[in-house]
């Protein structure tokens, strides 16, 4: 039997015949297509575009200028950090978390260090200085991130003072990121056990600054942008989910706060010692963008309160674990190029102690041994529930990293809240949700 | 020593053996420069445990136990065994019963786990008929608890239920699951790739997939991929 | 108030590639090619602080159409590698190429299956910038390095030249791996 192929369409050109090809039931869509009377058109947004925060693909059924339906494409910047932590220590798997979700290196670390700790047992023994600085610069790092969610946020609506603002008060935060752990962004700060390091001379004052002066420009936003009627226009009743849609669809964070449930890990599960920080939840209940903006800001003044009182919980002592086959022996130093061993330690173990030097290659190549098991940690992101699940084989690497990103859960929201509105709205929404791609791909 | 003090009958405790470990620093090949190089030592998963499991977990276990009798489902028959390690309660359900488990978690009143935290596959290649783990973690924000279930699925037989009927958010979840473990969730409205190109062959993150990185090379030297090196595990 | 009013006879002669490339370093426009964590360091560049308009160049161009500067930065993965050449092959000639970052020059740490080892093995790269994430001075060396570049860029037969003269040097350069205990 033979099939009878229709010739496809050719004509000759100066650069030689050129066919016209068609798929499968292409013409078939096409006559159904201009029969029907709508004007029903799908628009790929990205993964390349200035306003979709980041390498998201937005895929809209339009109707005029009405969103009918929308969906995501997301994955064009999966890095495979999961995979490729399974090859190296555990120790090194900080350097990977750190760049999942980059605006939120902190969060990223600590959850991890927490989950490792509690396979390793040892979470009672962390050093309340190490617990401390940990909670200091999560906040400090949540402000930054609702700062260039307030930036980028506003840079998609069209508003490029306030992301001129943003950037310039997320310095403060970098200046100070970069005295304690030499390096802006990505850190590797936060080490299975405690720190890295303890902050630096001149810190302590350094952050005292930077809160006095962070808080007296608190109010430039408010006048900006809370009250203003372009601002709220554009932004209030859109990317409305209420708190049915919320816990069906798993959003956490100040989505979730925006519906008037006070759900915050911090309070509800708290870790890292914050049920000792005096410090409020801010929820909204008008379960929109608007909302969303108001709780973000809210929230960062709560993160200056917490920062306050941990500078004054700061007493000295160690930031590692005492257990020497878990915290690394050297005493690392913020150098011209990054953190690296201190000269001091290095030149006594060269000179004096050849066990100590062993032992310092045996840990910092081989790395430490986590018995067999899994576990979950979870602390609450700028962005909602980070958690980390682990499985450990016994060995020096893990077995199994995964983690539960709030943006790659949040994200999914993005349908549920365009859905019926306007093109316009779809940015103002998903600038609400504030996926960061590095987290929703990983 | 009287005799109280011996137990009366040395149970058979079932453990899970996801593989061995050899020598001393679980190098291949050559790298076992210890003697040492001829030991094998099994990776034991944390066994079951027994009652009480104290704290709010004997609770937990009733509830859902009691109520999925009361829908005539025998709980022996569910959940395969109630494990509690580090401070953590995890239910190894089968996963023919993993749909209507997860609705009682979900809606039992005194369960109320409203919150799902997503599917994480772990891949233990050396458990033949298990090969596939598929870890559910779930919140209760009535409660303020966190729970975990896990379900099983032999590699030969990758289908495992899917519970986007019962927690919506599973969508993505699952969908990353099938993606990178190649898990077929039974159910799913749309299973399709979602991180990885849609003409992708095979699933990146099964333990049976290289890392797929290449050597690089140095002026006269090279340097393996990071799972082609020698090392130490 | 410059050198323009200090001209004795009001008139200066250059040659017009002088002139070209004159004007095209100072008029680059960038394309947004934002990936990953170093397009946070890129947008800080183009912000307050460290004020790429001092070079005419804050402007980001939505659409690679009125781009001539693309600066990479951040990871390409394998699903996102076609959607980068096109980017690349809708902005008109002539046009260039920052490679920001470790991951956008050599894949850096993430040597694995889902991350292209290199921008280069898809577009022709004219700076590469090193650096996890490299930090906004970085990005303005880069930027100002490629300004001389593009300053002293040769036209017409004098291109035609410097591309044979180039072609030439590298096939009798030694390849990397033939390097020996060069390793440092
Ligand atoms: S080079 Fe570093 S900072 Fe830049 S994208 Fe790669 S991981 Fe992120």
């Amino acid at each position: 039997m033979t099939t009878h192929y229709e010739e496809a369409g050719t004509r000759e050109t100066t650069e030689g015949r050129v066919f016209t090809v068609t798929g499968g039931d292409w013409g078939e869509v096409v006559e159904a297509v201009a029969k029907a009377d709508d004007e029903r058109i799908i628009v790929n947004m990205g993964p390349q575009h200035p306003s979709t925060h980041g390498v998201l693909r937005l895929i809209l059924e339009i109707d005029g200028e009405t969103v009918t339906e929308a969906r995501c494409g997301i994955g064009y910047l999966h890095t495979g950090i999961e995979k490729n932590m399974e090859f190296r220590n555990w120790v090194q798997g900080t350097t990977f978390v750190t760049r999942m979700d980059y605006l939120t290196p902190l969060f990223n670390e600590t959850a991890y260090c927490l989950a490792v700790e509690k396979l390793l047992g040892i979470t009672d023994q962390i050093p309340d200085r190490a617990t401390v600085i940990r909670v200091l610069m999560m906040e400090l790092n949540r402000i930054s991130s609702h700062l260039v969610c307030l930036a980028t946020g506003g840079m998609e609506i069209g508003s490029t003072t306030l992301m001129i603002y943003g950037f310039r008060d997320r310095e403060l935060i970098l200046d100070i990121f970069e005295l304690v752990t030499g390096l802006r962004m990505n850190h590797a700060y936060v080490r299975p056990g405690g720190l890295a390091q303890d902050l630096p001379p001149g810190a302590v004052d350094q952050i005292r600054e930077a809160v006095k002066l962070f808080r007296s420009r608190m109010h430039e936003y408010d006048k900006l942008a809370t009250g203003n009627p372009v601002f709220k226009a554009r932004l209030v009743d859109v990317g409305f989910l209420d708190l049915a849609g919320c816990l069906a669809l798993g959003a956490t964070g100040p989505i979730l706060r925006a519906t008037g449930l006070p759900n915050d890990l911090r309070k509800s599960d708290p870790y890292c010692g914050y049920e000792n920080y005096d410090f409020e939840v801010a929820i909204a209940d008008t379960a929109d963008s608007y909302g969303r903006f108001l709780i973000r800001l809210e929230e960062m003044r709560q993160s200056l309160r917490i920062v306050e009182q941990c500078l004054d919980r700061l007493r000295p002592g160690p930031v590692m674990v005492a257990d020497k086959k878990i915290a690394w022996p050297a005493q690392l130093a913020v150098g011209p190029d990054g953190m690296g061993n201190s000269l001091d330690h290095i030149r006594k173990i060269m000179g004096t102690s050849m066990e100590a030097l062993i032992h310092h290659f045996k840990l910092v190549t081989e790395g430490f041994r986590v018995p067999v098991g899994q576990a979950y940690a979870a602390v609450e992101s700028p962005k909602g529930e980070l958690g980390v699940h682990v499985v450990s084989d016994g060995g020096t690497r893990p077995y199994r990293v995964h983690f539960r990103d709030p943006s790659f859960t949040n994200l999914q929201s993005m349908a549920a809240m365009c859905e019926g509105g306007q093109v316009a709205d779809v940015i103002v929404a998903v600038a609400g949700i504030d996926p960061v791609m590095g987290g929703v791909d990983r | 020593m009287s005799d109280g003090n011996i137990p009366a009958t040395r149970t058979e405790i079932p453990v899970e053996v996801v593989g061995n470990r050899q020598g001393m620093f679980g190098g291949r090949g050559t790298g076992d420069t210890s003697g040492f190089g001829g030991l094998v030592a099994p990776i034991v998963l944390p066994g079951p445990s027994s009652r009480p499991y104290g704290g709010w977990f004997d609770e937990v276990a009733d509830e859902l136990e009691g109520a999925l009798e009361e829908q005539g489902l025998d709980p022996a028959d569910a959940i395969e065994k109630t494990v509690i390690d580090r401070g953590e309660l995890t239910f190894h359900v089968r996963r023919e019963h993993l749909l209507q488990v997860s609705r009682t978690l979900r809606d039992d009143p005194a369960l109320r786990f409203e919150l799902c935290l997503g599917v994480s596959g772990v891949h233990y290649l050396s458990d033949p008929g298990r090969e596939l783990h598929a870890v559910y973690h779930l919140r209760s924000i009535t409660h303020t608890r966190l729970i975990r279930v896990e379900v099983t699925a032999p590699d030969a037989d990758p289908h495992i239920p899917s519970v986007v009927s019962v927690y919506p958010t599973n969508d993505w979840h699952e969908r990353e699951a099938y993606d990178f473990f190649g898990i077929v969730f039974d159910g799913h409205p749309a299973l399709t790739r979602i991180m990885m190109p849609d003409d992708w062959l095979g699933h990146p993150q099964r333990k049976d997939y290289p890392l797929g990185g290449i050597p690089v090379e140095y002026k006269g030297a090279q340097i393996p991929a990071p799972d082609q090196r020698r090392s130490y595990t | 108030m410059g050198i323009e009013e200090k001209l004795p006879s009001g008139f200066l002669l250059t040659s017009v590639e002088t002139a070209a490339g004159w004007v095209r370093k100072a008029s680059l426009f960038p394309a947004t090619f934002g990936l990953a964590c170093c397009a946070i360091e890129m947008m800080t560049t183009g912000a307050g602080r460290y004020d790429l308009a001092r070079f005419g160049m804050e402007v980001f161009r939505g659409s690679p159409r009125q781009a001539d500067l693309m600066i990479v930065a951040g990871r390409v993965s394998q699903k996102m590698a076609p959607v980068l050449r096109q980017v690349y092959d809708q902005m008109a000639n002539p046009k260039w190429v920052i490679s920001m970052g470790v991951c956008a020059s050599s894949g850096g740490m993430f040597n694995n299956y889902a991350i292209v080892q290199g921008v280069d093995h898809i577009v022709p790269v004219d700076i590469y910038l090193p650096g996890c994430p490299p930090r906004p001075e970085m990005l303005m060396d880069a930027i100002l390095k490629l300004h001389d570049k593009i300053q002293h860029e040769p036209l017409g037969v004098n291109k035609r030249r410097a591309q044979e003269l180039a072609e030439e040097l590298a096939l009798e350069a030694v390849p990397t791996s033939e390097m020996r205990g060069l390793l440092r």
